[in-house]
């Protein structure tokens, strides 16, 4: 306890430079967490959003032919569904999408697009298909994303004519009406596409009874029995977005990296000028009966308390930031999802008691180490040098 | 009234042979595949697209084809186009693109997509398929198309013919040159006029008609439409088998 009081009657008594070394510290501390909550708030949402918008809970059952990066094997990536799916398909448990290309023909201008057929009442996937109902038209209703209406100036009530391939590569054409726009941060259930009643693109298609993949809402226990159908998982579906994640971190580290070593720098520039203007108090500390290893510890541990002032320090200013962020976000000019992102224009931090307690304790550590080390060269002190201020 | 005879002979003719018997629908649809398919050909054309601003662009190609599925495409023109490549080889289209000095496959459903903008997608760019192996034709009547009397025939795709684009056609054939000069191409369902083909000059090169102008409209799309000129044909050419190899798209 004599030592605690000492460290910290030493370290007051410093003054400005104590002060200085703990708001550069505390300032370093505020931008690691605003910068990692930052991080995984856009984790959280990508995953959250991809998850239950885009891929269903329990992942998803491909065709084997399927590549979604590829149009050119969509063609043939069509089978009927798996046998084990047939009770929760019945139940609209699952989500059955087939997938087409087509061509329309907003204000005349031909656009590809992929033509979607989904089962309206299904529940893995977190999409309106609810409002894929036939309207007063009598037309096949067709639901698109907000981006797929400004690109194509359609709005609700509009008819549109779509044009595709049946099973046998024939053309066939019909009218279409738009009867939802919906709104959504995932734009791969929403640019150049429309979803329509699966029934009725397995009807236009000539593919009764055929999916091109299903959405599921518990993963799939074990293997599919027809080898026609693969499992992926959402760590599969997910890769791309993880690997992002751990490139932004990455990048993000280096920095905070940077950010912290000039901060380290000067607890350790401090402590070094304490140790070699300081030998005569270490000398009478010795020579009043403290041993060498309790003098480290004092010096030690007065190094040590910028750390922790910088945490209270840290915590009181970056207070009101931590909490902007978390509950209004940041803004991104122009939007993420125009980067292909599923974030929306908003990311809001995300702290975990991960992120929070890690982060202190990782630097907190890195603080007491830096002390520390200059304080090894007490160990090779004489008790009289000292006194003499050698 | 001895001179005059060849001319009242002449103007008794179109008469003449109008009254001959009507051929079947069959044999209608046979005299414009022999008219209308090569066994080898080399052609350079112009294709001129006109935008819906009235906009023309023009792109000029060679092509070499030989059989129904085997085909190159090669343009000449403009600067930006130059040097592109399309070979047609059975049901898959291999395209090159010198700038990325990459070969591509094109299938399925891109085959039916635009060619640079123009009302002709890649299939009908290398499209030399026989209608009487893809369609049954009957004779629904006669008409007068670019003052040329016709026959107008509806086709609808055999049951068992293989990957049909077009469904149903309605066509005008010329009743004495056997070509096609009216087409239009509908959807399965008989009622969506999908694309209007029209041939609106033709040449005759030796014992064959065959089309010099003709005119492409996606009717779905706007625009003007795409004229398709054939420059010079030859028939029955010496191809080299190379020629019609991937390999062969980057020389």
């Amino acid at each position: 306890m004599i030592l605690f009081k000492l460290a910290w009657r030493n370290l007051v008594g410093a003054g400005l430079r104590t002060w200085l070394n703990v708001l550069v510290l505390a300032m370093a501390f505020i931008l690691m967490i605003w910068g990692k909550s930052v991080v995984d708030g856009m984790a959280y949402q990508l995953y959250d959003a991809m998850t239950n918008i885009e891929f269903g809970k329990g992942g998803q059952l491909w065709h084997s032919e399927f590549d979604p990066l590829d149009p050119l094997t969509i063609e043939d990536a069509h089978a009927v569904y798996p046998e084990e799916l047939a009770g929760r398909i019945a139940t609209d448990d699952v989500a059955t999408i087939l997938v087409r290309q087509g061509t329309i023909y907003p204000e005349g201008r031909m656009q590809t697009i992929m033509i979607k057929g989904i089962n309206p009442g299904q529940k893995a996937m977190d999409l309106p298909t609810d409002k894929i109902v036939v309207g007063s038209t009598g037309l096949t209703p067709a639901l698109i994303g907000q981006k797929m209406a400004n690109k194509t100036g359609l709005t609700q009530g509009d008819l549109l004519t779509v044009r595709w391939r049946d099973a046998g590569g024939t053309f066939d054409a019909r009218d279409v009406e738009i009867v939802h726009i919906m709104n959504t941060v995932v734009q791969t259930v929403d640019k150049n596409q429309i979803w329509i009643p699966i029934a009725d693109l397995q009807l236009m298609s000539d593919m009764d009874g055929q999916a091109t993949m299903i959405a599921l809402t518990q993963p799939f226990e074990g293997t599919p029995s027809s080898p026609v159908w693969v499992y992926r998982d959402l760590d599969f579906l997910l890769r791309d977005t993880q690997e992002l994640i751990t490139a932004k971190n990455a990048g993000g580290n280096i920095m905070y990296g940077i950010l912290f070593a000039i901060a380290l720098l000067a607890i350790f520039d401090t402590q070094v000028l304490s140790i070699f203007r300081r030998k005569k108090e270490m000398g009478t500390l010795m020579a009043m009966g403290l041993t060498r290893a309790k003098v480290i510890g004092l010096f030690t541990l007065e190094g040590s308390m910028n750390g922790l002032l910088a945490f209270g320090a840290g915590f009181i200013l970056g207070s009101p930031l931590f909490y902007y962020m978390a509950v209004h976000g940041y803004t991104v000019p122009g939007g993420m999802d125009d980067l292909g992102m599923a974030l929306g224009n908003t990311i809001y931090a995300k702290y975990g008691a991960g992120l929070m307690l890690g982060t202190t304790s990782l630097l907190f550590a890195t603080v007491v180490l830096v002390s520390w080390l200059p304080t090894r060269k007490i160990s090779k002190l004489t008790p009289t040098d000292a006194l003499r201020g050698k | 009234m001895k001179n005059l005879l060849p001319l009242l002979f002449l103007g008794a003719l179109p008469g003449m042979i109008l009254a001959q018997p009507q051929p079947s629908a069959e044999e209608i649809l046979r005299r414009i595949d022999k008219q209308m398919v090569t066994e080898s050909a080399e052609a350079t054309a112009t294709m001129i697209i006109t935008n819906r601003r009235g906009r023309e662009t023009r792109i000029t190609s060679r092509s070499w084809s030989k059989g129904e599925n085997t085909s190159l495409v090669e343009y000449l023109s403009p600067a930006r186009e130059k040097g592109v490549k399309m070979l047609r080889l059975e049901d898959v289209l291999w395209m090159y693109t010198p700038s990325a000095d990459r070969v591509i496959q094109i299938s399925g459903h891109m085959l039916r997509q635009s060619v640079s903008g123009s009302d002709l997608s890649y299939e009908d760019m290398v499209d030399n398929g026989k209608l009487l192996d893809i369609y049954d034709a009957a004779v629904v009547g006669e008409d007068v198309f670019m003052d040329r009397p016709c026959y107008v025939l509806r086709l609808r795709a055999k049951d068992d013919a293989a990957e049909v684009t077009y469904a149903q056609r309605k066509i005008w054939v010329d009743k004495m040159r056997y070509l096609p000069l009216k087409e239009e191409r509908y959807a399965k369902n008989g009622s969506t006029l999908l694309k209007l083909f029209e041939i609106r000059e033709v040449m005759k090169i030796g014992d064959r008609w065959y089309p010099k102008e003709m005119y492409f409209k996606d009717v779905l799309a706007n625009g003007q439409g795409t004229r398709y000129i054939m420059d010079d044909i030859k028939f029955d050419v010496d191809i080299p088998d190379y020629l019609f190899t991937k390999a062969a798209l980057r020389e």
